[in-house]
C-alpha cells in the first residue's frame, strides 16, 4: 500500500491540470480546455461505478474521505483543510474548485451510480475508495456531487430543433465541404461522422423515430467504412428507451470526440456555419466536439485516415506530450562465467559476492546511463534471488549463441500444435527459457506441459518434506515427488472459459484470467492455485506478469485495467479511460508501464508509477488484440481484428510503420530477442515475418513530424514482409522467440 | 454494397408473428398490435446487443465460429440467466430447407431407440488435448512435409501454368512466399537486383530435394514392385498426399516411358500397375494435371487401343487393361476437356477412326468402342448404335465362316459381348417397349437378335430394382438400418448397366481389394436413401405429394424440399395446439445422401502418412541447434 500512497503524493501538475477544467455536462466550455481525454471524469467514473469497483484502500481511509466530501458539502471548508491536513491526504483528492467544476459534468457518473444501485449516498463512499486506490483524482472529484439521472446527460440532447431540418442542415454542411478547396476537404470531412451519430442522437432522443431513421439511411452511407462497427450499433438503437444504458451512447456522450484540423479550415467552417446561422450544427460542435486547432498546412485524407478510426477521434496532441522514460533498467551486473568446465564452482563461489557489485551498482556506476530510462528504483522492484542470478547466467550463455537475424537470416519456425482442443484453445504463454508451454482452454482449465525432457514434478507433500536432509547440496531437487513427474499437468479453479495465461519470470507461478472475473495465480511447484484476485467482476481478457516478476497487470470487460503485486490481494493501481473492454496489456520491458489495447481501437500506455495515461494511439480500426514492445523499449506493435499491424515511436507519441498483408485478426506480435524481425501470427492460419529493422530505420524522425504529429506512412509492407508461413488450419494464437532467436509458434488445430 | 447491407441491419426486426407465437406459448392469448410492434421492436434491439457481446466471445475464444456458450456468456454479462441445455461445440442443430415459397429453419428431430442405446457400446472418449511439434518452416524455408499445407494449391498450380507470363509486381500475395522460398538459396546481391524490378514469371524448379527422391523412388519402385500391399500403400499416397505437385512432371515422365516400353515388350501387369498410377493422380485433390495431360493421354490411349499388350492374346486378360484405361480416358475427358483443348472430341475421332479403318484388328477394334462406350450414352447414341449392324456382319464374318485364327475369334466375341453391353441400356432407353426380335433383326443385323433379349433383361432389371427400393423403403421404420438399401441395390445390378435410382458402381477385377478407392473412373455416384419412419396415415397434403413424387421417380429433388416443408408444419401446429400433436402419428422423411466411399477414405488416411522428421527430436524443440536441425540438409540440393 505504501506505493500506493508514494504514487499519489508524486502526482505532478499535470494531474491538477487535468482537474481543472473538467467535463462541463452543459455545452458552456470552449474547445479549447486542456482537458486531457483519458482524465475525462465521465468515463473514468463510469467504470468505477458501474462495475461497483470493490473497495481497495483501508476502511478507515475510506471513511476519512467520506466526512471529508461531507464536510465539504456542507461549506466547512476550513474543517476540510484542517482534517485533510492531519491525515496527510493529498491536494488534490478534495481540490475543491475540482470538485465543484467536474461536478455538474460529472452528472453521468453519478447517474450510473443511480441506475445501478439506486442509492447514490451509499455508493458514494465506496467509489471513492476505490477510485482513491487508483490515484484517479479526478475520479473523486466527479462523484463528489451526486446527480439524480442519467437524464442529465442524455439532456443535452434536448434542445429542440425542428427534426425535419436536420436533413438539410447535413445536407447543406455535406454540400459545403464537397465545394470547400481540396486542400481542406479531407480535415473537414472528419467532422461529418460525430456529427451525425449526434444529430441521429439527438433526434431518436426527442423521440422522431420515423425522421432518425430516414436520417440514418440517407447518410450513413457516406460515413467512413471503418466506423461501419459502431454504426450497426447505432443502427439497432431506434427508441429513446435504449439510449438507458448503452455502455457505447454514453461513452460517445460523456467523452468528447476529437478531432484535428488545421487553424485555417477550421475558421473556414466556422465562417460558414456563422453565416448560414446553422446553429443546430454549431452547438453540437461546439458541445459534443473537440476540434484540436494545430497551425500549418492541412492534412492530407491518407493522413487523417491513418489516425482515424477510434471510438473517440483522434488523441490530442497533449496526450502523448508527457515524458516517456522508455529507455531499459541497467541490468544488475552478474559476472559471466566463461568456463564451461568450471560452472558450477565459479557458481558456489560467486553468489556471494556478486550480491555486493550489484548493489553497489544501482545509481551510483552509471556508467552509460541511458538518458531515457527510468530511475533503477523509479518503481520498487523485488531482488534478485539466487535461482535468479542462475536464470540470468543461463540466459546470457544462450545470448552468446543467439543467432543474427536479418533478411538474408530468416529464423526456423517451430509449430506446436494443440490437437484434440476441438477449438476450445483460448490461450497460450511460454516461459522465457521456452521450458514449459501452458494452455488456457474453454472448458476452464489450465494445462501445462514441459517440452524438454524434463517432466513436470509436484513437491512432496508436507510429511514426506520433513524427512528430507535440508542441509544436503542437492535440496531442491528432493524435495520433488518423483512419482508425479508427468509430460502435463492439468489445473482447475476456474468456472469460465480462460482467456489471459502468463508465467512468471522465475516460472515458479502461472497467472490465468478467466471469464469468471477473477485472475488466478497457480503455483508451478504444487500444480495448485494460491490466490484468486477478484476485483474485475466482468471477464477479465488478459493478464501478463511484468517481467520483473511480482507485479501483474490484467483488463477485462469492466475497461479498467489494473496492476497487482502477487502478495496483495487488492489491486495498486486501477488504470481507467478506455471507452470499451480492455482486450490485451502488456508489461513495458522496463516494467514501468503498461500498455494496454481495446476494443475502443485506441492503445494507451499508463505510467504505473503515478498511474496516469501518457500515450493515447489511435489508428486501428478494429478492437485491438495483441501488442508486442521492441526489445529496446522504444517501439510498440499493435495488430487487431482489421489485420494490420501499426507501429508506434513510444517517445515521440507517434505512428511510424503499417504492415499490412493478415487477412484477419492478429492475435499474436513478437520481436525477436535483438529486435530485428517481428514476428506476427493471425486467424488467417499465417505466421509472418517482418524486418523490423528497416522499418524503424527509415523513419523520418524530423522536429516537424514529431511537433505536429502529422505522419507520413510509406506503402512499404511488401518490402518489409520478409515471409509468410501458412499453417494447416491451424489459427496462430502464440509466438515466443527462444533465447536463441527460434521462433516457436502455437495454436490449435481446426479440423 | 457496403451501404445496403447497413440498410438491412438497420431495418431488420423480429416479425410480430412471432411475438404473438411467443405470447401464446406463455398463455397471454389476445395482444395487442401495437405491444407486438413495441415488444418485436425491443426484443430485436435486445438480441443484437447480445449478439453484439456474444461476438465479443467469439473472438476472444479465439475462434471464427459462433457458439451457443458465446451466446450464454454475453447473457451472463448483462446478469440474465443463460438458456441450459443447448451446449452445441460445433454448430447450431438447425437445418435449412426451402420449398413452396418458404424458408425454414428447424430443429432436426430423431426418434431415438431406448434399447438401441443402452445396447451399443459406449462411444469411444474423446482424445485427451495433446501437443505436437513441426517445423513450420527451416531458415525461411517451408519444409514439404504433411503438417504443413502443400506448397501449392491448385489454384496456384493452375495460374503458374495457364498465366505463365503474367507480371508479378511487388505488392502481390505471391511475392511473399516466393520471396521466402528463395531466401535461403539465393545469394544477397541477387536478391538485390531482383527488387523493384518487374519480375517475369520466376524459373520453375524441376529439382527435388533428398527427401523427395527417396520419396519418389520409394513410391515409383512400390508402384511396379511385387509385393500388392506395398502397392496399395504407394497409390494411396499418390492419391492423397498435397505435396507432390513438384514431383508432378517425374511422375508423368514416368508413367508416359514406362508404358512406351512396356507396351513393346508387351508387359501387361506393368501397364495395369502404370494405369493405377494414372488413377491415383487424377484422385489427387490436390494436383493440377492439365499441364501434364500431354504425356498422360497418349500413354492411356495406348493401353485402350494398342494392338497387343500382352504375350499371350488368347490367354491374357487385356481386355480389363483396356476397360479401365477407357474408363481413365472418359474420366478425364469429363473432368480437363474444356473449349480450348477439345480433349474429348478429339479423342473421339481419333477412336472413330481407326474403328471405321477395315484393316484395324480385333484388339484395338475392342479399345476403340470401349472407349467411346464409356464417354457415355450419347455417344454411344450417336457413334457406336448406327454402326451395329455393319460390326454385327464383320463379327458374323469371323464367328461363322472359316476359322482364320482363334485369336480373330476371341476378339470378335468380346466386342460382341461389349456391344451388347453398352447397346443394351441406350436402346432399352430408345426403344419403345414391345422388343420384336425381328424387328431387332431387321435393324441391327447379326446383332438384332441378341441385343434383344439383352434389352428385354434390360428392361425387366430396372423393374425389379425400382420395385425392390419401394418396397425397403417403406418397410424401413428406423432410421438405423440405412445400408440395407444400397446393399439391395449393389445386388441388383450386377449385370450390365441399367438406368436405376441407385447408382452403382460396377465393380472391375482389375482393381486391388483395397476397400478405399472405388473402381469405377466415373465421378462416384451420390446414393441416395429415402426412408420413412414410423409410417402411418399420411396426413399433411406435403406427405401426399411426398409419396407420389417418390413412385414416380424415387429420388428427386423435391423430396428434400418436401420434407422440410412438412416437418415445421407439424411444429407450428403443435405450438398453437397443445394435445395436437400427441395424438396425431407423424410421418418423416429423412434423405441421406451418403458420401462416397472414396472421399470418406481420404479423409481417414491423411493424417498417417509417414514424416521425415522424427516427432521425438521436434518435442525437444527448442533444444535444436541451427546445424542439428534435421531439415538442414534439405537445402543443399535447392
Amino acid at each position: 500500500m505504501a506505493a500506493v500512497q508514494g504514487g499519489m503524493g508524486d502526482a505532478d501538475i499535470k494531474t491538477d491540470i487535468k482537474t481543472e477544467p473538467s467535463a462541463d455536462g452543459f455545452g458552456n466550455n470552449n474547445a479549447n480546455d486542456g482537458r486531457v481525454l483519458s482524465a475525462s471524469p465521465g468515463s473514468s467514473s463510469s467504470t468505477g461505478s458501474n462495475k461497483q469497483t470493490a473497495a481497495v484502500t483501508p476502511e478507515d481511509q475510506q471513511t476519512l474521505l467520506a466526512v471529508l466530501q461531507f464536510l465539504k458539502k456542507n461549506k466547512l471548508s476550513e474543517s476540510v483543510e484542517i482534517l485533510r491536513r492531519e491525515a496527510g491526504l493529498p491536494e488534490n483528492s478534495l481540490d475543491p474548485k475540482a470538485n465543484e467544476s467536474a461536478g455538474a459534468g460529472s452528472g453521468g457518473a453519478a447517474g450510473i451510480v443511480d441506475l445501478e444501485g439506486g442509492d447514490a449516498s451509499s455508493l458514494l463512499s465506496r467509489v471513492t475508495g476505490s477510485s482513491s486506490a487508483g490515484a484517479q483524482a479526478p475520479t473523486k472529484a466527479a462523484v463528489a456531487e451526486d446527480q439524480p439521472d442519467v437524464s442529465v446527460v442524455l439532456s443535452a440532447y434536448s434542445q429542440q430543433g425542428d427534426p425535419t431540418l436536420y436533413k438539410v442542415y447535413y445536407r447543406d454542411l455535406k454540400k459545403f465541404i464537397e465545394t470547400v478547396l481540396d486542400c481542406h476537404r479531407a480535415e473537414l470531412s472528419q467532422v461529418f461522422y460525430p456529427l451525425f451519430v449526434h444529430m441521429y442522437l439527438e433526434l431518436v432522443y426527442n423521440n422522431h423515430e420515423s425522421e432518425a431513421k430516414a436520417f440514418f439511411e440517407k447518410f450513413s452511407g457516406d460515413q467512413e467504412c471503418y466506423y461501419e462497427e459502431d454504426l450497426r450499433i447505432l443502427s439497432g438503437l431506434t427508441k429513446k428507451e435504449h439510449m438507458r444504458g448503452n455502455e457505447t451512447l454514453l461513452d460517445f456522450r460523456t467523452s468528447k470526440f476529437v478531432l484535428r484540423i488545421s487553424r485555417d479550415s477550421y475558421q473556414l467552417l466556422k465562417r460558414h456555419l456563422q453565416e448560414r446561422q446553422n446553429n443546430q450544427i454549431w452547438n453540437i460542435i461546439q458541445e459534443h466536439l473537440y476540434i484540436d486547432i494545430f497551425d500549418g498546412m492541412p492534412r492530407s485524407k491518407s493522413q487523417i485516415d491513418a489516425m482515424s478510426g477510434s471510438l473517440a477521434g483522434e488523441a490530442k496532441r497533449e496526450a502523448n506530450k508527457t515524458k516517456v522514460y522508455y529507455g531499459l533498467l541497467k541490468e544488475p551486473e552478474i559476472e559471466l562465467p566463461l568456463d564451461d568446465e568450471d560452472e558450477e564452482a565459479e557458481n558456489e563461489e560467486g553468489k556471494p559476492k556478486k550480491k555486493k557489485p550489484k548493489k553497489d551498482s544501482v545509481g551510483s556506476k552509471s556508467k552509460k546511463q541511458d538518458p531515457n530510462a527510468p530511475s533503477q528504483n523509479r518503481i520498487p522492484l523485488p531482488e534478485l534471488k539466487d535461482s535468479d542470478k542462475l536464470d540470468k547466467i543461463m540466459y546470457m550463455k544462450e545470448a552468446t549463441k543467439r543467432i543474427r537475424l536479418g533478411p538474408d537470416n530468416l529464423p526456423s519456425v517451430c509449430f506446436y500444435t494443440f490437437l484434440n482442443a476441438y477449438q476450445g484453445l483460448t490461450a497460450v504463454d511460454l516461459t522465457d527459457d521456452s521450458s514449459l508451454i501452458a494452455g488456457g482452454f474453454a472448458d476452464s482449465t489450465v494445462r501445462v506441459w514441459s517440452v524438454t525432457p524434463k517432466k513436470l514434478r509436484k513437491v512432496k507433500s508436507a510429511a514426506d518434506l520433513n524427512l528430507i536432509d535440508k542441509e544436503s547440496d542437492d535440496v531442491l531437487e528432493r524435495i520433488m515427488d518423483e512419482k508425479t513427474a508427468s509430460e502435463s499437468k492439468i489445473m482447475y479453479g476456474h468456472s469460465g472459459p480462460v482467456y489471459g495465461i502468463s508465467f512468471s519470470p522465475d516460472r515458479n507461478y502461472l497467472l490465468s484470467s478467466s471469464e469468471d472475473g477473477t485472475v488466478r495465480l497457480w503455483s508451478l511447484l504444487t500444480f495448485t492455485c494460491l490466490v484468486a484476485y477478484k476485483g474485475h467482476n466482468y471477464p477479465v481478457w488478459d493478464t501478463q506478469f511484468s517481467p520483473y516478476g511480482y507485479y501483474f497487470v490484467s483488463g477485462g470487460h469492466d475497461r479498467v485495467a489494473r496492476l497487482w503485486a502477487t502478495d496483495h490481494y487488492q489491486p495498486l493501481r486501477i488504470f481507467s479511460g478506455h471507452l470499451a473492454d480492455i482486450t490485451c496489456t502488456r508489461f513495458h520491458p522496463n516494467s514501468n508501464y503498461v500498455a494496454t489495447g481495446s476494443s475502443d481501437r485506441t492503445i494507451r500506455l499508463w505510467d504505473v508509477l503515478s498511474g496516469n495515461c501518457v500515450r493515447i494511439f489511435t489508428g486501428h480500426k478494429g478492437p485491438i488484440h495483441s501488442l508486442a514492445f521492441s526489445p529496446n523499449g522504444k517501439f510498440l506493435a499493435s495488430g487487431a481484428t482489421d489485420g494490420r499491424v501499426l507501429l508506434w515511436d513510444i517517445g515521440h507519441g507517434l505512428m511510424v510503420g503499417e504492415l499490412k498483408g493478415h487477412t484477419d485478426t492478429i492475435y499474436s506480435l513478437r520481436f525477436s530477442r535483438d529486435g530485428e524481425i517481428l514476428a506476427s501470427g493471425s486467424m488467417d492460419n499465417t505466421v509472418r515475418l517482418w524486418d523490423a529493422m528497416k522499418a524503424f530505420d527509415d523513419l523520418e524522425t524530423d522536429d516537424f513530424t514529431a511537433a505536429t504529429g502529422h505522419i507520413h506512412l510509406q506503402d512499404n509492407s511488401q518490402e518489409l514482409l520478409l515471409g509468410t508461413y501458412t499453417t494447416k488450419s491451424t489459427p496462430v494464437i502464440h509466438l515466443h522467440f527462444t533465447r536463441r532467436n527460434l521462433l516457436l509458434a502455437a495454436g490449435a488445430f481446426n479440423p | 454494397m457496403a451501404e445496403e447491407r447497413r440498410q438491412k441491419h438497420c431495418s431488420v426486426v423480429l416479425p410480430t408473428e412471432s411475438m404473438k407465437a411467443m405470447a401464446e406459448s406463455v398463455g397471454v392469448g389476445q395482444l395487442q398490435e401495437d405491444s407486438c410492434v413495441a415488444l418485436s421492436e425491443e426484443v430485436s434491439y435486445r438480441i443484437k446487443e447480445i449478439a453484439q457481446d456474444a461476438l465479443k466471445f467469439m473472438h476472444h475464444g479465439k475462434r471464427r465460429k459462433l457458439t451457443t456458450s458465446d451466446i450464454d456468456n454475453a447473457l451472463k454479462l448483462k446478469n440474465v440467466e443463460p438458456l441450459y441445455g443447448f451446449q452445441s461445440q460445433e454448430f447450431i442443430p438447425f437445418r435449412f430447407a426451402s420449398g413452396g415459397g418458404r424458408e425454414l429453419h428447424f430443429y432436426e428431430e430423431k426418434e431415438a431407440d431406448l434399447s438401441d442405446i443402452i445396447n451399443t457400446p459406449l462411444p469411444r472418449v474423446p482424445l485427451d488435448v495433446s501437443l505436437k511439434a513441426h517445423w513450420l518452416s527451416i531458415e525461411g524455408m517451408q519444409p514439404a512435409i504433411p503438417e504443413n499445407p502443400p506448397p501449392a494449391t491448385k489454384e496456384q498450380q493452375k495460374a503458374e501454368s495457364t498465366e505463365p507470363l503474367k507480371v508479378v509486381k511487388p505488392g502481390q500475395e505471391e511475392e511473399g512466399t516466393i520471396q521466402g522460398k528463395s531466401q535461403g538459396t539465393t545469394t544477397p546481391d541477387g536478391k538485390g537486383k531482383e527488387k523493384g524490378l518487374i519480375r517475369l514469371k520466376p524459373r520453375s524448379t524441376h529439382e527435388l530435394s533428398v527427401e523427395q527422391q527417396l520419396y519418389y523412388k520409394e513410391i515409383t519402385e512400390a508402384c511396379v514392385g511385387s509385393c500388392e500391399a506395398k502397392r496399395a500403400e504407394a497409390l494411396q499416397s499418390i492419391a492423397t498426399d498435397p505435396g507432390l505437385y513438384q514431383m508432378l512432371p517425374r511422375f508423368s515422365t514416368f508413367i508416359s516411358e514406362g508404358v512406351r516400353v512396356n507396351v513393346v515388350q508387351n508387359n501387361l501387369a506393368l501397364l495395369i500397375y502404370l494405369m493405377r498410377m494414372v488413377k491415383a493422380l487424377m484422385d489427387n485433390p490436390t494436383l493440377y494435371l492439365e499441364k501434364y495431360l500431354h504425356e498422360l493421354i497418349p500413354a492411356v490411349v495406348t493401353c485402350i487401343v494398342s494392338k497387343q499388350l500382352c504375350l499371350r492374346p488368347d490367354v491374357d486378360n487385356h481386355w480389363a487393361l483396356r476397360d479401365f484405361a477407357a474408363r481413365l480416358m472418359a474420366q478425364s475427358c469429363k473432368t480437363f476437356s474444356t473449349t480450348t483443348n477439345n480433349i474429348q472430341s478429339r479423342i473421339t475421332k481419333t477412336f472413330t477412326k481407326s474403328w471405321l479403318d477395315d484393316k484395324t484388328q480385333w484388339t484395338t477394334r475392342y479399345g476403340c468402342i470401349a472407349g467411346l462406350a464409356e464417354l457415355g450414352s450419347d455417344v454411344i447414341k450417336t457413334l457406336i448404335i448406327p454402326r451395329l449392324a455393319v460390326e454385327g456382319a464383320r463379327i458374323k464374318a469371323v464367328m461363322e465362316g472359316p476359322v482364320v485364327s482363334n485369336i480373330d475369334k476371341i476378339g470378335a466375341e468380346h466386342v460382341q459381348s461389349l456391344l451388347l453391353k453398352h447397346c443394351a441400356s441406350v436402346i432399352a432407353k430408345l426403344r419403345p417397349q414391345p422388343d420384336n426380335v425381328d424387328q431387332y433383326r431387321t435393324d441391327y443385323g447379326y446383332l438384332g437378335p441378341m441385343l434383344c433379349s439383352h434389352v428385354m433383361k434390360a428392361r425387366t432389371q430396372a423393374a425389379l430394382q425400382a420395385q425392390q427400393v419401394n418396397r425397403t423403403t417403406l418397410t424401413i421404420t428406423q432410421p438405423r438400418p440405412t445400408l440395407s438399401v444400397s446393399q439391395s441395390g449393389l445386388s441388383g445390378s450386377s449385370g450390365p448397366r441399367t438406368p436405376s435410382i441407385i447408382k452403382v458402381p460396377s465393380s472391375l477385377t482389375l482393381m486391388s481389394p483395397r476397400p478405399g478407392t472405388p473402381s469405377q473412373p466415373s465421378p462416384p455416384a451420390t446414393k441416395y436413401i429415402v426412408m420413412a419412419t414410423s409410417a402411418g396415415a399420411a396426413s399433411t397434403q406435403q406427405v401426399i405429394t411426398l409419396s407420389s413424387s417418390q413412385s414416380a421417380s424415387p429420388v428427386t429433388s423435391t423430396v428434400p424440399s418436401a420434407t422440410s416443408t412438412l416437418q415445421p408444419l407439424v411444429k407450428l401446429e403443435s405450438g398453437s395446439g397443445a394435445g395436437l400433436t400427441a395424438s396425431r402419428p407423424l410421418q418423416k422423411y429423412i434423405v441421406v445422401s451418403l458420401p462416397s466411399s472414396a472421399s470418406s477414405s481420404l479423409e481417414t488416411k491423411s493424417s498417417v502418412l509417414p514424416t521425415s522428421i522424427s516427432s521425438s527430436s521436434l518435442d525437444g524443440g527448442m533444444k535444436l541447434e541451427r546445424s542439428e536441425s534435421p531439415g538442414a540438409s534439405t537445402q543443399s540440393p535447392h
